[in-house]
């Protein structure tokens, strides 16, 4: 090798090196997602965000959030602290509201969401004066689950909860996430109007503590009553439709089935801190995951609903029928939960589990 | 000649060095305690979060029937958890004194690698152990002592069997230095001059180690009542302690404020009665 030719080489090498560090720097740009810990979060990590990196060059870290509120709750305090331990939050929708009154959710650009046409307009958050605080991630059902070794024949209404199964039933332990006030009022009343009015709340509370007998678990853990499901110890309850019908397909004898009053549709949806700063990766996310395509990667490798309209989703009748139903759901109360909730959970406690 | 005086260390190390616990008291134990003891007046929203205030509708609730009963039962629970663990931690560490020390060690080591279970493995274990599709009533039906298995969890025994489980090594752990301090010849002397073994037992070991044992009741009965998992996996909801209720309203409901006023009320329950107990066993003797 000659010597000019060494420095030519050495030249363009050094350009080279320059520029893909230059390159990599581009590439650094990262996003801290929170999803649920556990199978959420494994089947995210697994299927959702390598696709996301894939298609934006966007780094996600993942972060596990816990069940119930307490997510809300860390958020709101680091939020008055000027933290964020998350830049994008998978958040229920009684939470959402919370988090709402509270104004811990910064306000999202809609002319940077061009997808949000496709998701379904009553999982589009709004805030009180109209503003996009919240756009719908995944929804999952609640439905009447039983053992088919013990049930050979599939029930086919909530009303079977009030048959006679004494010390059979496994149901959730909390009026705010059983949802079972509204199930109760849909199967004997008029659905959620009814829980307006003092008279219909009465009626429905009355109704409900029918079921006291038959309940043998009024569980918190899921892992629990998924155990009893299976080895038919509690042969018959509510449970989530996707997680059952994973536990059939690997070989137990359960069922879902969507009776005829509809299952539970409860959804979590997008929403970002007024603390985090990453405002543009957190729209760019978002606008990326309310796309039909991904919608559809989502309801077949996580196997909850999509929050997208049916008509722009490419999945088969089976493959519909494995996440969700055409049955009109039973949608929960939220308000009634969020502005009287202390008021009906000590209700809850004192006549239904009490 | 100068002799190193006892009484007073001649420079300030000492002292120095005693900072070092009563500031790490202060940061993990004092201070928490002062921000839930203030949060438990703040002002709950009930659609939103709470907000800094001085008000009593968190005390005002706690104090309702409810609550109050909750607590009832949390001190019943505990205390008949307690009783049941001394009945048996008692006879057993006893013996387990008089035996010679090679003997002691595996057994000992084997309670303190039950310390090491989570309260989780414990609470599914024994819910499986009693369940009916592959409890030990398969076992009972297979020795035609039963003839159809049953279910016994979740159940009042249930939860009392999980508790006491959990709480046995500890009852064991701090019985074990006083009893095998026990001086053998009181007995033997006692046997000399004619007592029966059931007399020497209530007359001479029993005085000895009442202390002991009301530490250990006590001890036992506050780490029952901080158990929130046990009763909230193993019993039905009449059997719900508060530790139960404490953690919906925080985690569930985003009611700190009340979630923070029933801890107190726990708290001051808990002391109170444990104050109780320490000074009516120093007032027996």
């Amino acid at each position: 090798m000659k010597r000019r030719e060494f420095i030519k080489l050495a030249a363009t090498t050094g350009v080279a090196a320059v520029t893909g560090l230059n390159l990599n720097f581009a590439q650094e740009r990262s996003l801290k997602v929170g999803v649920y810990g556990g199978y959420f979060k494994d089947s995210f990590d697994a299927n959702i965000f390598p696709k996301f990196t894939e298609d934006t060059g966007i780094k996600v870290e993942s972060v596990a959030e816990p069940t119930g509120e307490a997510w809300i709750v860390q958020l709101e305090t680091a939020a008055k602290a000027g933290q964020a331990p998350a830049d994008v939050s998978m958040i229920a929708q009684g939470s959402m509201l919370r988090g709402m009154n509270s104004g811990l959710w910064a306000a999202l650009d809609e002319s940077k969401l061009s997808n949000l046409e496709f998701v379904r307009e009553q999982l589009q958050n709004k805030d009180a004066e109209g503003k996009l605080i919240g756009v719908g991630a995944v929804s999952w059902y609640i439905t009447l689950v039983s053992n088919t070794d013990v049930f050979p024949e599939a029930p086919t209404s909530w009303d079977e909860l009030w048959k006679d199964h004494k010390n059979q039933l496994g149901l959730l332990a909390l009026s705010s996430n059983s949802y079972l006030l509204e199930i109760t009022a849909k199967t004997f009343f008029e659905g959620n109007a009814t829980l307006d009015t003092e008279e219909g709340l009465n009626a429905v509370f009355a109704k409900l503590a029918e079921v006291k007998n038959n309940v043998q678990l009024w569980y918190r853990d899921e892992g629990q009553f998924q155990q009893a499901l299976q080895a038919g110890e509690i042969p018959m309850g509510q449970y989530y439709h996707d997680v059952t019908g994973l536990a059939a397909a690997d070989g137990f004898p359960v069922r879902s089935t969507f009776p005829k009053e509809g299952g539970v549709l409860d959804s979590g949806s997008w929403a970002v801190s007024r603390a985090v700063k990453k405002l543009d990766e957190a729209h760019e996310y978002i606008n990326w995951f309310s796309q039909p395509s991904i919608q559809d990667l989502v309801a077949r490798s996580v196997g909850t609903a999509p929050t997208v309209k049916r008509e722009f989703l490419t999945l088969s009748e089976d493959e519909f029928a494995a996440v969700s139903s055409d049955i009109e759901p039973i949608i929960p109360h939220y308000a009634l939960h969020l502005n009287r909730g202390d008021e009906i959970s000590q209700r809850w406690s004192e006549e239904i589990t009490g | 000649m100068n002799h190193p005086s006892y009484g007073k260390p001649k420079n300030r190390w000492p002292y120095f060095l005693l900072t070092y616990p009563a500031i790490m008291i202060l940061l993990l134990f004092f201070v928490p305690l002062c921000i839930m003891f203030a949060l438990s007046f703040f002002k709950r929203i009930q659609s939103a979060f709470f907000e800094p205030a001085f008000v009593f509708e968190n005390y005002v609730r706690a104090f309702s029937t409810f609550f109050l009963q909750r607590i009832g039962v949390s001190l019943w629970v505990a205390a008949v958890a307690a009783f049941i663990c001394l009945l048996i931690a008692f006879p057993f560490t006893f013996f387990l004194s008089r035996l010679r020390r090679s003997r002691q060690v595996p057994y000992l080591v084997l309670l303190i690698s039950i310390l090491s279970l989570s309260e989780v493995i414990i609470a599914f274990s024994w819910s499986l152990l009693l369940s009916k599709t592959s409890g030990i009533s398969n076992l009972l039906v297979a020795l035609k002592l039963l003839d159809a298995p049953v279910s016994w969890a979740p159940g009042f025994v249930a939860m009392l069997s999980a508790l006491v489980y959990i709480s046995l090594p500890l009852a064991i752990i701090v019985l074990y230095p006083s009893l095998s301090r026990l001086d053998v010849s009181l007995t033997e002397a006692a046997t000399t001059l004619g007592a029966s073994p059931i007399v020497s037992f209530f007359n001479v070991v029993l005085p000895n180690v009442r202390q002991a044992l009301l530490t250990t009741f006590i001890l036992v009965f506050i780490f029952v009542l901080g158990s929130y998992l046990i009763p909230q996996v193993l019993g039905r909801p009449e059997h719900w302690t508060l530790p139960v209720h404490i953690t919906d309203q925080a985690l569930l409901k985003s009611n700190m404020p009340l979630a923070a006023a029933l801890a107190m009320l726990l708290l001051i329950a808990s002391a109170g009665l444990s104050l109780l107990t320490l000074r009516l066993g120093r007032s027996q003797l």
